[in-house]
């Protein structure tokens, strides 16, 4: 008795054990996480000090006289990373829809490995080859714009190759396999009889598919999110075919820069501390924006993944004035 | 309801639904063109010397990437070090007491941190490692890989732990066993060739990152292993090559771009591979 007793004691001392140790690590990873955030603003105080929120609305980006306004960087990041939704969208939602729905059960497994190649491929080698291959590609499709084109404010300026179009077509190839593997989640958490119900109606293919889509569109715009923040924070391949031009400009054909790539090109040379705390509040923006919309897209597609069952819970959905 | 309105909307589901066959294809396009230019232009330049050989002076031709092959292995490592039991106990705690409220912190936290884009946690890190001491190491580049790496591995151990009949668990604790001999002895060994696989999907991810090392492991135009000293790496080395001006730099950019998608490539079958015995194992 006593025996077992001190044994039991001693075990659970020895749970309270590991759940301390283990949670320890737990722990280390929140205040790193945390600590990201804290140290960010800390070695921008000088910036943040100086500038205030003229950072983010001036477009001077002048190391040489100590001015710094991030306008043109924020605007490269979000057009860019819009464009690459607006091309990566509908492709996307189209593989996870094949995927999920159409192919035929032997063809899923290798199109899965596929498309979760693309994703595996470094940002460096999208880089390299938007470079040699894509920039030469653009070129000639600039240069065969025809005038009346070429007037129009989203296709005026010099023929260079580099530039907005380049770099949100290689942003779109690379955020496709984010946002359609998650949408594939999605769909394939739409619950069966959903679709039974639509084909016992009388329903296509398509009507059936466009049902399983609304039941889950909370979960498919957390999808083209995570997606968008994927493009946000991309740095290597737009890099290299952006062009790192500051302007603001709605040019498809114009060479501009990203909050990611103006890090990447001029974060060594940067000489004095001012100059230095203006770059890592660049880095600052991003992480806040990035965070943002991770957390928006997490939230939505977590409020999908819930067990079917608790969507189901019926009286109360029934009640409710979208279904009544 | 008339029969042409039935005709009309199976047209319009035929259409549809050739659309996302036709997306399917659109995606698979790029990969391969990427693929095509990767492999066939890196394999003209990729030969012995180019695996055994330092880089040679601008003008020379030949040379190889000897050093930034062992400097990506070395900076990898370091990162494995610092990310494998930070992910795998996190991931342990977070399977184990997944309703607790540290518990869901956690996750938070890793999801957090892997949206983190590369390039700011090449600059966190900087601000962490470089700056205090001044110069650039091979340490802070694993420091940063390491970061990038924690989130993928609580996840993968999370989810693979999750998989593990709870009957093994319970088995284990009927004979006695504490909580933690069940999860160390009986429950991670069970999951091990699934974490296994995940460790090795990070590594191969993380070997082909170049944003978080440009500013913390930077670049060595010599052979260094030393940790405080800057290193190069496969990554940096082909971005280095790549917006340079010299035609011999191009063609060992290409290929350094084909060992790098060579192991992606590796890593990944090697995954599939023993993830598909996985889920045979634990659904059968």
């Amino acid at each position: 008795m006593t025996t077992n007793g001190r044994r039991a004691g001693s075990r659970r001392g020895e749970d309270t054990g590991f759940r301390l140790g283990t949670g320890l690590f737990a722990v280390l990873l929140i205040t790193a996480v945390a600590g990201i955030g804290a140290a960010l603003i800390w070695q921008s105080r000088l910036s943040i000090r100086q500038f205030g929120w003229s950072f983010w609305i001036t477009d001077t980006w002048d190391p040489v006289s100590g001015q710094f306004g991030a306008r043109p960087f924020i605007w490269g990041t979000l057009y860019s990373s819009i464009l690459a939704l607006i091309i990566s969208t509908p492709v996307a939602l189209g593989i996870a829809i094949y995927i999920a729905e159409l192919s035929p059960h032997w063809l899923r497994r290798p199109l899965v490995f596929l498309t979760e190649l693309l994703a595996a491929i470094p940002s460096i080698v999208y880089g390299l080859w938007g470079i040699f291959v894509l920039v030469p590609w653009m070129r000639t499709l600039e240069l065969a714009t025809p005038a009346w084109m070429k007037a129009l404010p989203l296709f005026s300026g010099p023929p260079l190759g580099v530039g907005m179009l380049a770099a949100a077509l290689i942003l779109a190839v690379m955020v496709v396999p984010f946002s359609s593997s998650v949408a594939r989640e999605v769909l394939k958490a739409v619950p069966v009889s959903q679709r039974e119900g639509a084909y016992a109606l009388g329903a296509t293919r398509w009507e059936a598919i466009r049902m399983a889509l609304f039941y889950g569109r909370t979960g498919i715009i957390g999808a083209i999110l995570l997606g968008f923040g994927r493009a946000l924070g991309e740095t290597m391949a737009v890099t290299m075919v952006i062009g790192n031009n500051p302007q603001v400009s709605w040019s498809l054909y114009a060479p501009q820069y990203t909050m990611a790539a103006v890090l990447a090109n001029e974060f060594t040379e940067a000489a004095d501390e001012l100059y230095l705390h203006a770059l890592i509040e660049i880095g600052l923006v991003l992480f806040a924006i990035t965070l943002v919309i991770n957390v928006l897209s997490r939230l939505l597609i977590w409020s999908m993944g819930r067990p079917p069952k608790a969507r189901h819970v019926p009286a109360a959905t029934l009640a409710s004035p979208e279904v009544a | 309801m008339s029969p042409w309105r039935d005709v009309r909307r199976r047209i319009v589901s035929r259409i549809f639904t050739g659309l996302c066959a036709l997306a399917v294809l659109t995606a698979l396009v790029p990969l391969a063109f990427v693929l095509f230019f990767v492999i066939s232009q890196g394999i003209s330049a990729l030969d012995w010397h180019f695996l055994t050989q330092m880089p040679k002076p601008v003008g020379e031709p030949g040379g190889g990437m000897a050093n930034a092959i062992v400097g990506t292995v070395m900076v990898t490592g370091i990162g494995a070090l610092i990310a494998v039991p930070v992910g795998l106990v996190t991931g342990v705690y977070i399977s184990e007491y997944g309703n607790t409220k540290l518990a869901s912190m956690a996750r938070f936290a890793a999801d957090t941190l892997n949206g983190v884009p590369s390039i700011v946690i090449g600059v966190f890190v900087y601000g962490l490692v470089v700056l205090p001491v001044k110069h650039f190491s091979a340490f802070a580049g694993g420091v940063a890989l390491g970061l990038m790496m924690i989130p993928i591995i609580t996840r993968t151990t999370e989810e693979l732990l999750k998989l593990v009949p709870s009957s093994l668990r319970e088995g284990a604790l009927a004979l006695g066993a504490s909580r933690r001999q069940a999860v160390f002895s009986v429950v991670v060994p069970a999951a091990l060739p699934g974490i296994l696989t995940g460790i090795l999907l990070a590594l191969a991810r993380i070997a082909g990152e170049t944003a978080p090392l440009l500013f913390t492991s930077f670049n060595n135009r010599f052979f260094s292993t030393s940790l405080g000293q800057p290193i190069s790496t496969l990554t940096v080395q082909v971005f280095t090559y790549a917006i340079s001006p010299y035609d011999d730099w191009h063609r060992q950019a290409w290929a350094g771009a084909l060992v790098l998608v060579g192991i992606v490539f590796l890593c990944s079958l090697l995954s599939r591979i023993a993830t598909a015995r996985m889920e045979r194992m634990t659904i059968g």
